[in-house]
């Protein structure tokens, strides 16, 4: 549902962040529909979990998802990108209800997430801060600074979640500037690092499951092998569909395949 | 009898400690910290240059020092405002309103968060710290992001009256600018009137030849450049534009008028900052009358001891009377 709303709201736009969100539709899924605990009738209730997309650019990913859920009508989908809309390719917290962080600035939303578990913790609260990172993001100096915090800090109710699809806009991770070794970075920044399919809800739903309590002390980062365009053949795996523009033949073919992988 | 531990004048040191008692960010947040548990304070390994370490020692719980990690440390706070916080953050300025200037415009301004900067040190009152630790650009930088105000300070009584205010009854993000807090004090310590409120310039001395608008420190030294101008038969209005955005506007038509001229002082760039907003004012209300900006001049300031450095910039009360009359006598 997520990969076929992205293809329709797309076409209106006439551009955006195929690769970028197809790849993290079932970590969406898992978070919306299984994991967090929200109230869509009551958007701002303060118990709630929250959930930053470091990389905003895959918030066309989300927006069906919390129309879905109830945060907002459907029918308000279709504004999207133009002139005075709430929804963008990037979202805005004061305009579309649901969304916990504006964004858009690559790197930012670990430092959030750092600010909400630390705002829980003054609060007494026990809900917990989500953060979606791509592994482009990681790039971005602001993460380590992030993330030597959130250890330090001991910010157990802290969770990021690295969506490693390998490519960035002008290519590939590995070969552009290697981030690599991802696993043995956020582990020697003292956090608890788990490894899963982001494409298999149900190893998704056993890590959620499985996560340590919110009052330890060590925070956790899932990284998530994805693929970039993930669910349409031709997409897959290209940076070149990071920011692009499906024509109305490759539309047909991508939702057949999309519905046919259902 | 206390000890003096500076110079008041050329800031010199006696004695490493007790140097920064205008910073009173910390000591007014501690003073409120019990009625407002919102109340939070951040800093980057600064916070007993800052004195936000006043606040910290009393709320431990609500005080966090994020090392040398500025830009975390501002996009934190911008996290913890979204919890319900109003977040007080402070370092040095060029480390805060410069080195920041994305994450204040992207995580900060544009939410419309109650996140507080108070960037200490700014200027040129680092003096022979060196270039880099000097701030010139910040009322530039933070006056041109929608959604913030920005906030000058005379001196510690009046930062402190208006993170009061902050803390009480003002939304929204703020910029203060002060300097190191080794100035002499213009307001009255302990009054029981609030003689600062954010939006509202202050006269702080009537005359009718010239207005001087000045901000932060430059307040006491337009002062001074008054009495000196009063020995000649200069008569000197004085205004403190400690809020520089929003501007008081009616202050600015009023002393056009009423004075037929106005020099404003500031120790920042003249492209941008206070001499900017009050021309951008006076242009657009057709009320023009006799007009300079004095302060740095698009350059980046050479090092020294402060006492002398403002001097050589003719910031201190003989040079802003100099410029002052350099004014007056132009045809």
């Amino acid at each position: 549902m997520s990969r076929l709303e992205t293809i329709r709201l797309i076409s209106y736009a006439k551009s955006g962040h195929y690769g970028s969100s197809f790849s993290c539709s079932e970590i969406f899924a898992t978070l919306y529909y299984y994991q967090l605990n929200y109230d869509s009738k009551n958007p701002k209730w303060a118990e709630r979990d929250r959930f930053v997309m470091g990389k905003g650019h895959s918030a066309v990913g989300v927006y069906p998802i919390l129309a879905d859920v109830g945060f907002f009508p459907k029918e308000e989908l279709d504004t999207y990108t133009s002139l005075g809309s709430p929804f963008g390719d990037h979202p805005d917290m004061n305009k579309i209800k649901g969304i916990d962080f504006s964004s858009g600035s690559i790197g930012h939303g670990l430092s959030v997430g750092v600010g909400m578990s630390l705002g829980a913790r003054v609060d007494g609260l026990k809900y917990r801060t989500y953060i979606l990172m791509g592994d482009g993001e990681l790039q971005e100096g602001q993460v380590w600074e992030a993330a030597m915090s959130a250890g330090n800090f001991k910010l157990g109710n802290l969770v990021a979640i690295v969506d490693n699809n390998k490519v960035t806009v002008d290519g590939v991770t590995k070969e552009l500037m290697n981030v690599n070794p991802i696993k043995e970075k956020w582990e020697s920044f003292g956090w608890n690092v788990v490894e899963v399919d982001g494409h298999d809800v149900e190893a998704l739903i056993d890590t959620f499951d499985n996560l340590p309590n919110v009052d330890s002390k060590t925070p956790t980062v899932i990284i998530c092998d994805t693929v970039a365009g993930k669910g349409v053949s031709f997409m897959e795996h290209g940076f070149e569909w990071h920011v692009a523009n499906l024509g109305e033949d490759d539309i047909k073919r991508a939702i057949a395949e999309i519905e046919g992988g259902k | 009898m206390t000890t003096q531990t500076f110079h008041k004048d050329t800031w010199e040191l006696f004695k490493s400690l007790e140097l920064s008692k205008q910073l009173t960010t910390g000591e007014t947040l501690a003073k409120l910290g019990h009625e407002h548990p919102e109340i939070v304070a951040l800093c980057a390994d600064l916070g007993y240059p800052t004195r936000l370490a006043d606040f910290g020692e009393k709320f431990p719980d609500r005080f966090f020092d994020f090392g040398l990690a500025e830009k975390n440390m501002v996009t934190a706070a911008a996290g913890l405002a979204s919890t319900g916080k109003k977040a007080y953050v402070s370092t040095y300025a060029s480390f805060l309103g410069v080195l920041c200037a994305e994450q204040i415009r992207t995580a900060v301004a544009y939410p419309n968060l109650n996140v507080r900067l108070i960037g200490t040190h700014t200027g040129i009152a680092m003096g022979f710290y060196g270039t880099s630790h000097h701030a010139t650009e910040d009322i530039a930088i933070t006056r041109s992001m929608a959604n913030m105000t920005v906030i000058s300070p005379a001196d510690g009584v009046a930062l402190s009256e208006m993170i009061e205010e902050s803390v009480k009854t003002y939304e929204g993000p703020i910029y203060f600018r002060v300097s190191r807090g080794r100035e002499t004090p213009i307001y009255e310590n302990n009054s029981s009137n609030i003689q600062n409120k954010i939006g509202k310039a202050n006269v702080v001395r009537e005359g009718s030849d010239i207005t001087i608008i000045a901000c932060g420190i430059e307040v006491k030294q337009a002062l001074e450049a008054a009495e000196l101008l009063e020995r000649e038969n200069i008569s000197t209005r004085v205004i403190d534009m400690h809020t520089i955005k929003p501007i008081d506007q009616e202050i600015i038509f009023n002393s056009a008028k009423n004075t037929g001229a106005i020099l404003t002082v500031e120790e920042h760039n003249v492209q941008g900052g206070l001499g900017s907003a009050v021309a951008e004012v006076l242009m657009e209300s057709g009320n023009f009358c006799k007009f300079k900006r004095h302060g740095i001049y698009d350059e980046y300031s050479i090092i020294g001891k402060p006492y002398y450095l403002y001097h050589h910039y003719k910031l201190d009360g003989e040079g802003i009377a100099d410029e002052a009359k350099t004014l007056l006598n132009q045809s």
